[in-house]
């Protein structure tokens, strides 16, 4: 008899070489822009060597496509996904160390560790990212200004070069690639594994603290008393001019040092099922959400034992939240600032986006800390750091963010190419001084379009 | 089909002992994630080392209190015996074997070439019928087990779209039904596995994937209609209505049906 390999058993379905030889839409987080790939799932590390030698066109590693620009895009390229590279390695509860390949997701990494008493070192906003993604942007979380980005708590990584090599990356070992990868944008390779340090906790909970407050002095005074507490993060509401500008709440919180049942996450069920209109969020409304958010904490503080949930995923409960903004989807911006012109830089960006009009309500603001961070491209730095979010109107949002990022400039700051699709070429090179040199620990045949975008690099084949 | 009435009288064990034939298939490996968290020891058997051994250590992390492995190729028939005796012998016994393994097959080659159908055939039907021989087998003796086994919704009605693969899996549920019919009195649990389309890395680039089951929960129904002893199971149970329904179209519609 022929060989033959043993695959799950199906229903007919539309052959998958079929659907996989076509292109298919995969959307970013912002669902903007869209653009068709051939998608490419890899199940197994050692699918990556035979698939990338039979491509024609460039590729570029992907996850869960949570960040929200062209960062996870490769127009008419080849997205080669990695979330069925899943399994986890190996595990050390004496050092917290756990190895796992890069398409697990941090929400399947806490299911593992919570239960054994294990947490993220950094949590992003959602944890439905993959463990390369969250390397590949050196992401960060409420806690950087106490435990610096993510890319400082990996330990070593497996990068898979398409010429065939297999490097083992690590501070000390190919320390060039090991700096580029983090923060690399899925450019240098493909991560394979991962070894990452888990932080040891003895209950879910978080003791938390929201913090009512108005303007920036404000901010920056409770920023300043909670230089201890490990998460710090604000909301700010972004429609108020005048008497309420830069109103916002400071929420603050430490894990719980009180033993409780460290039992594991439900799973979520709500799901948006279709898109909002378009003018489903409008001045209007988010104007009339905002304000209801601020005044849904009664006193100016409030004090309370909160599951690590809401306190670090807010938004997960809700799956495919970013229908909320449509079929058009929407921009993230997020600038950093540092020190210098901190203050006079956000307030001058707030003004802007609150004269504007154009409602932003996931606004979110915070101190990032001086802790370097081990990536060569990786965004933050010591100062303030503002997210925004704009639903897509061509004729008014695009000039907007293109004089916010001019004004990030002058301000002698930068933005976050994860959350960017908007960003020039001029820009990017003067945010990013750096990227030549990290252009040459980039693999010729990886690339995306918004590397594409801000360096008109084609891939060399 | 037989009505699926958990009975109690045959008490789970805590930490079982579990034979997985075709390991690294998605469904397989989602069960098995399962119960390697509950701390079963697993016997797994694949056809490339390389995946097999990324398997192994993903479930040896998350819990299993033993895991051995097996490289084998399962359409060689002949090696059967073999392999089985030693997996039992690795496990120090077996409580529960799960076959997993089998191919979806070219329909339109298997139209044209004979020697297409008949692999459709061999490793979907041929193969589990030796396996399942020697496994009801050695249940028998001990009085005891479960065979679950993964067949197909596809195998409830000939379709023209994948009937070499629906004829195999029809084989395969007939045979089920007649291994339960015999040893089920004889204190041997047969699970017949009848999946929809699922979720899995695999189809996740096609039309309408978002509407597939999730490998997980397929996975969490197949956990718990072992542990229930029920002889069949659609999975996500919505199959049950619709294949009912499939079945009973008469064969004057049917035939000219673009199923």
């Amino acid at each position: 008899m022929p060989t033959a390999t043993p695959t799950a058993p199906q229903l007919d379905l539309p052959a998958a070489d079929e659907q996989q030889q076509g292109k298919a839409p995969f959307e970013s987080w912002g669902r903007y822009p869209n653009y068709s790939a051939r998608i490419i799932p890899l199940h197994w590390q050692s699918d990556f060597p035979a698939i990338i030698a039979g491509l024609h066109n460039g590729a570029l590693p992907v996850g869960m496509g949570r960040s929200y620009g062209d960062v996870c895009l490769l127009k008419d390229g080849n997205l080669l996904l990695t979330t069925g590279m899943d399994r986890l390695i190996d595990f050390d509860p004496e050092t917290g160390l756990l190895t796992a390949e890069a398409g697990v997701t941090l929400a399947q990494i806490l299911d593992f560790a919570v239960p054994r008493g294990f947490f993220l070192p950094v949590s992003p906003g959602t944890k439905y990212v993959t463990l390369g993604g969250a390397i590949a942007n050196d992401i960060h979380g409420k806690n950087h200004h106490t435990a610096g980005t993510f890319g400082r708590h990996i330990t070593q990584f497996e990068l898979l070069r398409s010429d065939g090599t297999r490097l083992l990356c690590s501070p000390t070992e190919n320390p060039g690639f090991f700096a580029a990868t983090i923060g690399g944008l899925g450019l240098t390779g493909l991560i394979s594994w991962a070894t990452l340090r888990l932080k040891p906790i003895v209950s879910r909970m978080i003791d938390y603290e929201g913090i009512q407050f108005h303007g920036i002095d404000e901010f920056l005074d409770l920023s300043n008393q909670s230089k201890d507490i490990e998460y710090t993060v604000s909301w700010i509401d972004c429609a108020a001019n005048g008497r309420n500008f830069a109103r916002g709440i400071f929420m603050q919180g430490d894990h719980s040092t009180r033993r409780a049942e460290l039992k594991p996450s439900a799973k979520p069920k709500l799901v948006l099922p279709f898109d909002a209109p378009g003018f489903a969020l409008n001045h209007l409304s988010v104007s009339l959400f905002n304000t209801a958010y601020f005044h849904k904490q009664i006193h100016k503080r409030v004090v309370s034992l909160q599951d690590y949930e809401p306190f670090f995923y807010p938004l997960d409960k809700l799956l495919h939240w970013n229908r909320m903004y449509g079929k058009r989807g929407f921009l993230q911006f997020q600038y950093v600032i540092p020190w210098e012109h901190a203050k006079e830089g956000t307030i001058a960006i707030l003004h802007e986006v609150a004269k504007s009009g154009l409602a932003s309500f996931l606004a979110v603001l915070k101190v990032f800390g001086d802790v370097p961070s081990p990536g060569m491209m990786s965004f933050p730095k010591p100062g303030i750091t503002v997210a925004l979010d704009f639903p897509i109107k061509p004729e008014r949002t695009f000039p907007l963010v293109a004089r916010l990022a001019d004004m990030t400039f002058e301000f002698g700051g930068r933005l976050y190419p994860a959350k960017d699709a908007a960003m020039t070429a001029p820009q990017f090179q003067s945010f990013y001084p750096q990227w030549q040199q990290f252009a040459r620990f980039r693999d010729p045949m990886l690339t995306s379009s918004f590397w594409e975008r801000v360096t008109g690099d084609r891939p060399t084949l | 089909m037989s009505p699926t009435q958990p009975s109690t009288d045959r008490p789970i064990p805590p930490l079982r002992k579990i034979l997985v034939l075709g390991a690294t298939s998605g469904i397989a490996e989602a069960t098995c994630r399962i119960w390697a968290s509950q701390g079963a020891s697993l016997f797994l058997v694949a056809r490339n080392a390389e995946k097999l051994a990324a398997v192994a250590a993903d479930l040896r992390t998350r819990g299993a209190s033993y895991v051995d492995t097996a490289v084998a190729d399962l359409d060689d028939t002949d090696k059967h015996p073999e392999l089985l005796a030693h997996a039992v012998n690795s496990l120090t016994g077996m409580d529960i074997a799960y076959l997993a393994h089998g191919i979806l097959g070219d329909q339109a080659e298997a139209e044209q070439d004979f020697n297409a159908a008949a692999q459709i055939l061999y490793t979907n039907l041929m193969a589990p019928i030796s396996l399942l021989t020697w496994l009801a087998n050695f249940c028998v003796q001990r009085r005891s087990g479960t065979l679950a086994v993964i067949s197909s919704v596809a195998g409830d009605r000939g379709r023209k779209s994948n009937y070499l693969y629906g004829a195999s899996k029809a084989g395969l549920s007939a045979f089920l039904a007649g291994l339960r019919n015999r040893i089920d009195r004889e204190g041997v649990t047969v699970l017949t596995i009848k999946p929809g389309p699922t979720r899995t890395a695999m189809t996740v680039a096609m039309p309408n994937s978002e509407k597939f089951a999730d490998v997980d929960s397929v996975a969490e129904s197949i956990v718990s209609a072992i542990d229930k002893r029920r002889d069949v199971l659609y999975v996500p149970f919505q199959w049950q209505p619709i294949m009912f329904i499939i079945r009973n179209i008469p064969e004057r519609i049917f035939k000219k049906l673009n199923l």
